[in-house]
């Protein structure tokens, strides 16, 4: 076929295109430009993944507003009713709250497993792999902002109007939200090739930090007391979800309910007590101070998890 | 020519576990147990690819072919060396790998576009085109989990050569599909070719190599052992083949045979077309063996002009010398080189016993006036 080859042209010239080097170990930089220039396909994924929970159900979309509905509904029942928390209208407290932890718990419970699901994938087709886990949470971040279009059809229906001067800390909140989710995505799906106890494990875990979070309690009426005795409060605070909650819950929960102390006429003249003991009680600027501060050190573990994973993922033909 | 793939002293190593401890409580009670063996599947590989070339990779199973092609695709991380790319590649892995069976064949073909690297505009404008190539238009709304095994590799081929790669990346999948579909396929590899661009087509297969190739690299247990053109390499293939399967063989039947040459009555390959030639076959043999006889001639392009053995009479090698003879009482080839294999097969003609690929190259003269590849000798006359 020799003769045949001078009679080729040239389609495009790839003189001036850059060698990619596929290597034993890449960078962190080159790690990460990869995740970028794959973009596409993890909004693909992602958008995959969306359509494929609900395909062939009859009310689709709508379970991912009616499953946390529901669970709001129970504990509701459960916390405000029964058991009795003193948390002054709950319903919207405990709302902010599960807004937050639907983001962290679906994504998390959803990426554990994914790369040996999908490890038919992972053997056959180059990407990232990390992406498959930041689809997950990439659809999570989906729900959550249909949850949150929810939560203001709420808050509009029951008339209870946010504290609109909070509102610029919800995207760092949400950006530390994000990367953590993200950090802790990416590293259980890369450790759970190797132990794929992490599957079962993961829920377990779950289930505890839903509780140890600020959900279906308040952190300063139930826990703070208890823990200032003993000068151990910077614990709870370990807990990065915490922090994001509080921001969540101050910036749509607290303002507005001092505001219509008509609403409440068993407390009356104690509204305002009240609130402080249900969140902490700091200005603007300290939530301002603490949300960066956690944004700084969560993109730091983001970058911590892309690390090791890049280690983790040298060996995951021989794992899978 | 520019060089697209480079790939440096690519070296493999899997860990091979004998026993697998992979939950929680298993590591915690066994550590340190648990045998672990270390498996060098690729063993210093360099070599490189240029724009405009079609190399085939052969070796048979287990000789890090496969291996190979996923650390050029990046799915596999090489334990050491590097290989550079340059251009878009798309690589035919295994059809529909990325399928999601859930999906409709349309959001499928946008899905596998993104993992082949491609974006959603580009995907977008060769739409049409993946759906005309793979035939399946009436279906391409349904889900894919309804799809045959036909249709769905089809459509993943589609994408996969319609995405305008500059590298495109087979391996063995030209083995699924109708003869129809696989005979555009081939189609699709030719245009590829002559547009220039560059194929690394992976197979053991050594007729299809010679039909698409222009150079081959040859694998065998992790090692380079060839890289040439496509015949000097299939000749180096078939011969370690041979070599191993001796070593194999516990009879000693194969190392007892070999082919030494081809000669003529007059010492030349020369033949006029549309004459006769006679071949001896010189074999040595170390004991008796009876079976049969196989011929093939084939054009320098690859292609099998002709296969015949020696038709249920039995060819009885004596221990020593031999010589076998073949008759070609009229050759109709038209003008070229057409190179002949000859070999010895059992009885049944399932085992080789004894190959020599290209052991004679004949040249045919012919000042007729048909072209193409034999002499039918047509008249045309009106009624």
């Amino acid at each position: 076929m020799s003769d045949g080859s001078s009679t080729r042209v040239d389609r495009r010239s790839l003189e001036d295109d850059a060698f990619r080097v596929v290597s034993a170990r890449d960078s962190l930089a080159t790690r990460l430009r990869n995740l970028w220039n794959r973009r596409e396909l993890l909004f693909s994924l992602i958008r995959s993944d969306i359509r494929i929970k609900y395909k062939n159900s009859a009310l689709g979309i709508v379970w991912s507003m009616l499953t946390p509905s529901l669970f709001l509904a129970i504990y509701w029942l459960v916390f405000a009713k029964f058991l009795k928390n003193g948390i002054p209208n709950f319903v919207v407290y405990l709302f902010a709250g599960m807004v937050v932890w639907n983001m962290f718990n679906t994504s998390l419970s959803t990426a554990t497993g994914v790369i040996v699901v999908r490890s038919g994938l992972v053997k056959k087709v180059s990407f990232p792999r990390e992406i498959l886990a930041l689809a997950n949470v990439g659809a999570a971040t989906f729900y959550f902002f249909i949850q949150l279009c929810v939560f203001g059809l709420y808050l509009l229906v029951v008339q209870h109007s946010p504290d609109y001067a909070y509102f610029w800390l919800l995207p760092i909140a949400f950006a530390a939200l994000y990367f953590f989710t993200a950090a802790l995505a990416i590293l259980m799906s890369a450790i759970t090739v190797y132990m794929r106890d992490m599957e079962h494990f993961i829920l377990i875990i779950l289930q505890l930090w839903f509780f140890m979070s600020p959900i279906v309690y308040s952190y300063e009426h139930s826990i703070a007391p208890q823990l200032h005795a003993h000068g151990l409060a910077w614990l709870y605070f370990l807990n990065p979800i915490t922090l994001i909650m509080l921001t969540f819950q101050r910036t749509f929960y607290v303002a507005t309910y001092a505001a219509s102390t008509t609403q409440t006429q068993i407390v009356n003249h104690h509204v305002v007590p009240v609130i402080l003991k249900i969140l902490p009680s700091w200005p603007m600027s300290t939530y301002c101070y603490l949300d960066l501060a956690l944004l700084g050190i969560m993109i730091v573990f983001f970058l911590l998890a892309e690390v090791l994973f890049g280690h983790l993922q040298g060996n995951f033909e021989s794992e899978l | 020519m520019t060089t697209v793939i480079k790939v440096e002293g690519i070296s493999k190593t899997f860990k091979i576990h004998h026993e697998r401890h992979q939950s929680l409580k298993e590591r915690l009670l066994h550590p340190r147990t648990g045998s672990t063996e270390m498996f060098n599947a690729l063993n210093d590989i360099s070599f490189s690819v240029d724009t405009n070339e079609t190399v085939g990779l052969v070796g048979h199973n287990g000789s890090g072919k496969s291996t190979l092609l996923k650390c050029i695709c990046g799915v596999l991380q090489p334990t050491s060396g590097q290989i550079h790319i340059r251009g878009s590649l798309a690589a035919l892995l295994e059809l529909g790998a990325g399928f999601q069976p859930e999906l409709s064949g349309r959001d499928n073909v946008f899905l596998y576009g993104a993992m082949l690297g491609f974006s959603k505009k580009m995907v977008e404008g060769i739409f049409d085109d993946v759906v005309g190539f793979s035939e399946i238009e009436n279906f391409i709304d349904t889900q894919v989990k309804f799809y045959s095994s036909g249709m769905y590799v089809r459509l993943a081929f589609a994408v996969a050569v319609n995405v305008d790669p500059d590298i495109l990346v087979v391996d063995e999948v030209l083995a699924v599909g109708d003869e129809r579909f696989q005979a555009k396929c081939i189609d699709r590899i030719r245009t590829f070719q002559d547009e220039g661009r560059s194929i690394l087509f992976v197979t053991h297969n050594a007729d299809q190599v010679r039909a698409i190739c222009d150079r081959a690299i040859v694998l065998d247990g992790g090692h380079m052992i060839a890289d040439g053109p496509t015949h000097e390499s299939l000749r180096i293939f078939r011969e370690h083949l041979m070599d191993s399967a001796a070593e194999h063989d516990r009879s000693g039947l194969l190392a007892s045979i070999s082919i030494d040459s081809i000669t003529t009555p007059s010492g030349s390959f020369d033949v006029r077309s549309g004459a006769g030639m006679h071949f001896d076959v010189n074999i040595t043999s170390h004991g008796a063996y009876s079976g049969n006889f196989v011929m093939e001639i084939f054009t320098r392009n690859g292609l099998l002009v002709s296969r015949s053995d020696a038709k249920g009479s039995p060819v009885n090698l004596k221990p020593g010398q031999n010589c076998v003879g073949i008759d070609l009482a009229q050759i109709p080839l038209l003008d070229g080189i057409y190179d002949v294999n000859v070999g010895v097969v059992d009885p049944r003609g399932n085992t080789v016993i004894a190959w020599r690929e290209q052991a004679a190259s004949i040249q045919v003269t012919y000042d007729g006036r048909e072209g193409g590849l034999v002499e039918l000798g047509a008249a045309i006359h009106q009624q």
